[in-house]
């Protein structure tokens, strides 16, 4: 359906948000529609705004640690992980490889956390209840191991620059590879539930293509880009922590389209599986924090550190002025690029394919409106 | 002429009565079911708190709503924004009148029961769409309108499917229809027109995986997103009522009404049987709304109008064409 089929006054607004169930968090879309196409979906931000930027300007840098993790609930260790690591680039901190692997094994754990609790909301979206309760009993277990670790089951605080604040135990390795054997066996009913599924494969086979140009205009990265067939990780392009050592896989599917982006994330889960479990057979003994003076000033400069987050490329941009406040931070998040896309994405979509769509770029708001 | 009047009089009195008490004793256990067997389904325990195993639970809620304010919005139709969820309960109190519960146990069996049970049915839509309309919501609205494509789209393959029966049967008295499946249930003969009643069925209630109309990621809640309280409580019961009616169709036109293996209860085993059945067909609607996606609407009406009815046409056919050469 294109504009010039709908006149001017057949169309109308449906102002969705920012409480709907759909749009998981407070995100508002103004819809432009007629009757029930979408002509022009414009996202409304800022309803979570906490100025998450100007607060790492207003302290000490340790005293940004505890906000990395609100900004991404879902996938707050990867939030963590690209502060810190920012701060060793700029301190030029090595940091033990004890705690490199910890962070890793940590930081995928919670990147499935996070695949499964999108798998859950794409299915709720799309109108069914059951599944989100599944992947909520697994999602169950990682928050389980995580909270021995770190002491908290979402906003985790756990990395440090030089290190991560406390070494794991046996129990903790027992665990997870508990986990990783219950995960495995679990694939094939969570794919079964869905990929056999004739009326979930009608709703997402299609619908919301997003194709590699789109992408690089928008910026878009993560599951959504790797879903258009771009090759796209930043774990491979730009190398960071010990993800070099590992052996695994980056799925890209072919179309772009919600079906594309539901396999790449299926896929992710088991790469993530592979890679924690090669994490645990070479874990190396040693400290798990490097010495780092208590009070340290940044050298003046910029930095900039970008890691893989559950959602995409996550880039923090630190410029310093010498002191131990940062002059500037600027937080560069995927969902905000993803989000982006949706204008052109959804004109002349059906308002439930809408939902799905918007479902499939798996969105947090929070880390939108940081 | 008053001593000819008064048993009939206090025949409607009490058949009024049952049938309401009815409805609503019927919106309780489908509650309960409905949310238990969810839980079960989704591995919780569902409803623990009121009673054992939460069995009181649906009062204390139906305590709660019963005692809620009923806000109406502002800029809506306050007159019809009252009335849709009043009206709602008509059509699915009345078709209880034919309804065949045993041998004995019917109100009135007209000779034109089934017809009259989907004359009344169709009214259900107009009361969404009064509610739809007068709450002076998008969101009601969509779910109004699109009650209204869905339900009349869906009418047709389920009187063509109900015809098939009636052409082998030759009546509309859902009492001779009970009658004449006393060798062979229906659903035996007509599978066909067995599936095709139960798929329409589910859309005809508004029941995932066709629950449009109040998709809830969609339009928060249908037709009745402006609604709370009792106007709320009285669509659920309408919904629960509704499937009852849908499902007592089913039993009695291809699962042999009251028929059953004899029971030791005399006359009263018909009942038992009736309502087993019929409350089986209910969680097995339960069953595909808690396991399955939710349809979107052009393939809802594709799968109707491409689908449903040209197989349903064909099978009226072969019918009509079997019982004449028969």
């Amino acid at each position: 359906m294109s504009e010039a089929q709908a006149p001017l006054h057949h169309r109308f607004h449906l102002n969705m948000g920012p409480q709907h169930p759909s749009t998981h968090g407070v995100l508002r879309v103004i819809l432009e529609m007629d009757g029930e196409y979408v002509l022009n979906p414009q996202p409304v931000l800022g309803y979570g705004h906490r100025m998450q930027e100007k607060m790492a300007e207003a302290r000490a840098w340790p005293g940004f640690y505890p906000n990395t993790a609100r900004m991404d609930y879902a996938g707050a260790l990867h939030y963590n992980h690209g502060y810190c690591a920012l701060i060793e680039r700029l301190a030029g901190i090595e940091v033990p490889p004890r705690a490199e692997y910890i962070r890793v094994i940590t930081s995928e754990l919670n990147r499935i956390a996070s695949h499964l609790l999108w798998y859950g909301a794409l299915l709720l979206d799309l109108g069914a209840f059951t599944p989100i309760l599944y992947t909520f009993d697994d999602r169950e277990q990682i928050l389980d191991i995580l909270e021995d670790i770190t002491g908290s089951r979402l906003t985790y605080c756990y990395f440090r620059a030089g290190g991560v604040s406390r070494d794991i135990d046996d129990k903790f390795v027992e665990r997870t590879r508990a986990f990783i054997t219950r995960l495995r066996s679990r694939f094939p009913m969570l794919e079964k539930l869905v990929n056999g599924n004739v009326i979930f494969l009608k709703r997402v086979e299609g619908v919301g293509i997003i194709d590699k140009d789109m992408c690089q205009r928008y910026g878009a990265t993560g599951p959504v880009a790797r879903g258009a067939g771009v090759p796209y990780d930043v774990r491979r392009a730009e190398p960071y922590s010990v993800y070099p050592e590992f052996d695994f896989e980056i799925p890209v599917g072919e179309n772009g389209d919600s079906l594309d982006r539901f396999l790449v994330r299926f896929k992710e889960m088991e790469q993530s599986l592979r890679i924690i479990e090669q994490a645990l057979d070479r874990l190396p003994d040693g400290p798990v924090m490097a010495k780092v003076p208590k009070k340290l000033k940044l050298s003046p400069g910029d930095v900039s550190f970008a890691v893989e987050a559950a959602r995409g490329e996550l880039t923090y941009y630190l410029i310093s002025d010498g002191t131990e406040v940062p002059y500037r931070m600027r937080i560069r998040v995927p969902s905000y690029s993803n989000l982006s896309v949706l204008p052109e994405l959804c004109h002349g979509m059906l308002l439930s394919d809408l939902v799905a769509a918007m479902g499939s770029l798996d969105l947090v708001i929070p880390e939108i409106d940081r | 002429m008053m001593e000819s009047l008064m048993p009939e009089l206090i025949r409607m009195v009490v058949a009024a009565v049952l049938v309401v008490a009815f409805v609503f004793l019927n919106a309780m256990i489908m509650g309960y079911l409905e949310r238990k067997l969810s839980a079960h389904i989704q591995r919780r325990p569902g409803l623990m708190e009121v009673g054992p195993h939460g069995i009181l639970q649906l009062l204390i809620d139906g305590l709660k709503l019963i005692g809620k304010q009923l806000v109406i919005p502002e800029k809506s139709d306050h007159f019809l924004f009252r009335l849709a969820p009043v009206l709602s309960f008509a059509p699915v109190v009345l078709p209880f009148i034919v309804i065949p519960f045993s041998r004995k146990l019917v109100i009135r069996d007209l000779d034109v029961g089934l017809i009259f049970i989907l004359a009344i049915s169709s009214l259900n839509v107009l009361t969404i769409l009064v509610a739809g309309w007068s709450s002076n919501n998008k969101y009601s609205l969509f779910g109004a309108v699109r009650s209204v494509a869905q339900n009349i789209s869906y009418e047709i393959p389920m009187l063509l499917s109900l015809l098939a029966v009636v052409l082998m049967t030759g009546t509309f008295s859902l009492q001779g229809i009970v009658a004449a499946q006393g060798k062979i249930w229906f659903f035996l003969i007509q599978p066909i027109a067995f599936i095709t009643y139960i798929i329409a069925g589910v859309a005809e209630t508004n029941r995932a995986p066709f629950d449009l109309p109040e998709a809830e990621s969609e339009l928060t809640a249908g037709y009745h997103t402006e609604y709370s309280g009792m106007g709320f409580s009285l669509f659920m019961l309408a919904e629960y009522a509704n499937m009852f009616i849908v499902c007592s169709i089913a039993t009695t036109l291809f699962l042999g009404g009251w028929r059953g293996i004899p029971l030791p209860f005399g006359d009263y085993s018909g009942i038992i049987w009736f309502f087993l059945k019929v409350y089986g067909l209910m969680v097995f609607l339960v069953w595909i709304r808690w396991t399955y996606p939710r349809t979107r609407f052009d393939q809802l009406m594709n799968f109707c109008w491409k689908y449903l009815i040209p197989f349903a046409l064909v099978n009226v056919l072969v019918t009509a064409v079997l019982v004449k050469v028969l």
